[in-house]
């Protein structure tokens, strides 16, 4: 009979919290359902009309799916610049260690604007790459890098490259070191204990950073609209468009309603298989 | 220890790779140093030539330095409200094992998870409805939400790691919970508290998707203000106030690593 009441007075110092999140965090949400139920922007009739305009209209679906494109590329980009820089982190000695994780976090903490800023410096027109391709005569004239979506997906995989690499070192380093010298022990060469032992067991990190980078991509609305431009249309600046360009709440908040499930169910789903996967691991 | 050629060609693999890796995530840094000091009018690098000439032009520039204000203004007031909030609510629910801390968990930590438009949106969407005028107090509210899930798992994981056996020994020797709090608990998870002060304050700082639907005139906020500058002409201001920014974020995780060891911190993620 103790034990209620205990855990009730527990929680007490939670709860000033769960108040400002019921009705600055749930409400919201659910209000944002509601109103992407109405049929025009002045909220007369209800219906599901922005959803079948969503699904009824090509360009509503090519935004959607280029927005999970971009996500995808950037995460598998930065997936294969993040794996190195783990092993040569774990292969360190401690000041290497500690210089690396300063490393990674100082672009981490930066500004996105700043770290974006400085992608527009590197691929402008006058920029690092065309000056340098210039001055070795590697390229007769400037290219076009800035606006384009090559530019933005490399420009993304760096910006958020630390969300990869921390995962990454954190799974590195749980790895026994036992594992490693038996197959050492054993003959296996070192690429061999990279592709056999290592990847393997570092998996659940590659892919928490894989949903980390994924989903701070596909919501990078300022590197998006500043790298990619103005005419590469992604789901946050439609968004952000349809609210505060043209004012039509209900399809905005219909938008946004459906890009939220998307990367959810994509996060989730990545997830899942990866767990069963693991689990084929452990059997094995 | 005799090593392979094999062995060998791995090690320069990775070296050259990860040297790779290295230089990428530093050049950003160094291109919006050494581009604040150009003596140019245009992003051209290398500067043709150097100046502070684009410092001395900020210092005057009231339309960067109002945001910029506001910017901190908030950021401070999102830190504070998200340190109390958030602390508190860690305490309560980081060593419970009941259902409804683990609900009050997962509901604290979804800002993290969900799209933050989605969420700006949906705030700008409710305060319409209720006829509430966006203000700065708005806006902090906004940006509290966003900050809480650091509070929770940073302060959290200070929490898990504090012997409950110190506390029970507090108690039992006739010291109040109020007491043990301020001495005993408070002491030890200092650290995390302020870690993830600091983290919070640099994600209110720098939030976009939430300051995009609810900074108006009044309250515009810098970074909002310097995307609307780059989205119109490539204004080489925007490298002076990226140089401060750089600088100070530096210095910042310098202090924050000496008094919150952040590194460690960000390792045992």
């Amino acid at each position: 009979m103790r034990r209620r009441p205990d855990v009730m007075t527990g929680l007490l110092p939670a709860m000033p919290l769960a108040v400002v999140f019921l009705f600055s965090f749930v409400v919201p949400l659910l209000v944002l359902v509601f109103l992407s139920l109405f049929r025009t922007p002045q909220f007369t009739e209800m219906g599901f009309d922005q959803y079948v305009r969503f699904a009824g209209e090509g360009y509503n679906l090519k935004v959607l799916f280029d927005t999970l494109l971009l996500g995808v590329e950037v995460a598998l980009i930065a997936l294969v610049l993040a794996y190195p820089l783990g092993l040569a982190y774990v292969a360190a000695p401690p000041l290497g260690r500690t210089a690396i994780t300063f490393l990674i976090l100082l672009p981490l903490l930066t500004s996105s604007v700043v770290r974006t800023f400085a992608w527009i410096v590197i691929l402008g027109r006058e920029g690092i790459v065309n000056s340098t391709m210039l001055a070795f005569g590697l390229w007769d004239q400037p290219a076009r890098l800035l606006y384009t979506w090559g530019g933005m997906v490399l420009a993304l995989a760096q910006i958020q490259l630390p969300l990869m690499v921390l995962p990454i070192i954190n799974s590195l380093m749980r790895i026994d070191g036992n594992l490693t010298r038996a197959a050492e022990g054993l003959g296996a060469s070192r690429f061999r204990i990279l592709f056999t032992v290592i990847l393997p067991l570092t998996l659940p990190g590659a892919v928490a950073g894989w949903l980390l980078v994924f989903a701070a991509a596909v919501t990078a609305f300022i590197t998006q609209t500043l790298v990619g431009g103005g005419r590469i249309i992604l789901m946050p600046l439609y968004i952000y468009q349809q609210a505060m360009g043209v004012q039509e709440w209900p399809f905005s908040a219909a938008l946004s309603l459906i890009f939220t499930v998307a990367v959810i169910g994509i996060v989730a789903a990545v997830g899942a298989v990866s767990r069963r996967y693991m689990r084929g691991v452990d059997a094995a | 220890m005799q090593r392979s050629p094999q062995d060998r060609l791995y090690s320069a693999t990775i070296g050259i790779l990860s040297g790779f890796t290295m230089l990428l995530l530093l050049a950003p840094t160094a291109v919006v140093l050494v581009i604040s000091f150009t003596g140019g009018i245009t992003l051209k690098f290398p500067p043709p030539s150097w100046s502070t000439r684009w410092y001395s032009e900020l210092l005057v520039s009231n339309e960067i330095i109002q945001p910029a204000i506001t910017s901190l203004k908030v950021a401070v007031m999102a830190t504070i409200g998200s340190g109390i909030l958030g602390t508190a609510a860690a305490l309560g629910i980081a060593r419970s094992q009941s259902r409804i801390a683990r609900i009050l968990d997962a509901l604290f930590m979804s800002p993290m998870v969900l799209p933050a438009m989605a969420f700006g949106l949906s705030l700008l969407l409710v305060f319409n409805m209720l006829a509430i005028r966006l203000s700065t107090a708005t806006l902090v509210l906004g940006h509290i939400i966003i900050c809480i899930p650091y509070v929770i798992r940073m302060v959290g994981a200070s929490l898990q790691q504090l012997n409950p056996v110190l506390i029970t020994c507090s108690i039992s020797l006739g010291a109040s919970r109020w007491y043990t709090f301020r001495r005993v608990t408070l002491p030890l998870i200092r650290r995390g508290i302020i870690a993830s002060g600091f983290v919070a304050f640099l994600s209110s700082f720098d939030n976009v998707p939430v300051s995009l639907f609810l900074a108006d005139a009044r309250t515009e906020v810098l970074p909002i203000k310097l995307w609307a500058i780059l989205e119109g002409s490539l204004d080489v201001r925007v490298a002076a106030v990226s140089g401060v920014m750089v600088i100070a974020t530096l210095l910042g995780l310098l202090a924050a690593e000496r008094f919150g060891g952040l590194a460690r911190q960000a390792g045992n993620r």
